[in-house]
């Protein structure tokens, strides 16, 4: 598991997932800014993502389309706020229509992605989400995620547990 | 039972630890607003407010039991608001997975 950390601030809506990993800051960057590369882990394997568009730089935007198991193929878009590499990504990720148009009716999120190597060819990425709320939550899930889907849920929140142990 | 929860409020509602001690004892179902005002070093205003704030986020509802009100925890609205935090944990570590695979293998196996 290269998963190091995960942060969940439900007041700020913002979670962020800490990953270390065997390779440089440059080899990291390249998941995100080769296309080919990112069609690879950007979706799970029942969802899999096509980029039809990729202009990372400031201002720019990276296009994509998934598609599900029912043929089904939910559009995408990432508008880069930031491009700095190999170090910081900042993006915010819409939901698209068919033709790939902006859907401004759907919420989508922002995530802030640093990237530092942190020392014997190790580099950690940090990536920190940003979400409006339930519906766009909701929406990205939908999306995303297949796997996990059935992953048991515990009878009391985290947050709860943590403040019983403390107490 | 309410089942449709706002994200934003029941979040913002259970950032308080105080408002997370009132919805634990509150799952027992037993106590009143004064009662639960007891337990803590403020005013039984300042309580009712937490306990408003609480039940407009569908954490918890008040029942009447014979000539009481008694505060209760909402339990499904606690679920929702979990599920919803883990599976977007959950997409960001399988993607983080298939990440490492990536950077992992040898690059002539690159398909």
């Amino acid at each position: 598991m290269t998963v190091t950390a995960v942060r969940k601030d439900p007041a700020a809506r913002t979670m962020v997932v800490e990953a270390e990993f065997d390779a440089s800051a440059e080899r990291i960057w390249q998941l995100w800014a080769d296309p080919r590369q990112l069609e690879r882990w950007w979706g799970p394997p029942t969802y899999p993502a096509t980029v039809d568009a990729h202009e990372l730089r400031p201002g720019g935007r990276v296009a994509y389309h998934m598609t599900g198991p029912e043929g089904d193929q939910p559009h995408g878009y990432w508008d880069l706020l930031e491009v700095e590499p190999p170090h910081r990504l900042v993006a915010y990720d819409g939901f698209a229509h068919e033709d790939g148009t902006p859907n401004p009716d759907m919420p989508g999120t922002t995530f802030t992605v640093a990237i530092d190597e942190v020392g014997d060819g190790r580099t950690r990425m940090s990536i920190e989400s940003h979400f409006p709320g339930t519906e766009a939550m909701e929406q990205m899930i939908a999306m995303g995620m297949e796997e996990g889907m059935t992953q048991a849920v515990g009878q009391i929140d985290a947050m709860l547990a943590e403040d019983a142990v403390r107490s | 039972m309410q089942t449709t929860l706002e994200f934003d409020q029941v979040f913002s509602a259970l950032a308080d630890a105080t408002r997370r001690d009132i919805v634990r004892r509150a799952m027992d179902a037993g106590e009143g607003v004064a009662e639960l005002a007891s337990h803590y070093p403020m005013s039984f205003a300042a309580v009712q407010k937490h306990v408003a704030i609480l039940e407009r986020a569908g954490l918890v509802t008040k029942r009447r039991i014979g000539r009481r009100k008694v505060v209760r925890t909402n339990m499904a609205g606690l679920l929702v608001a979990r599920r919803l935090l883990d599976q977007y944990e959950e997409l960001w570590r399988g993607r983080i997975d298939r990440m490492t695979e990536l950077v992992t293998e040898p690059k002539e196996s690159n398909p």
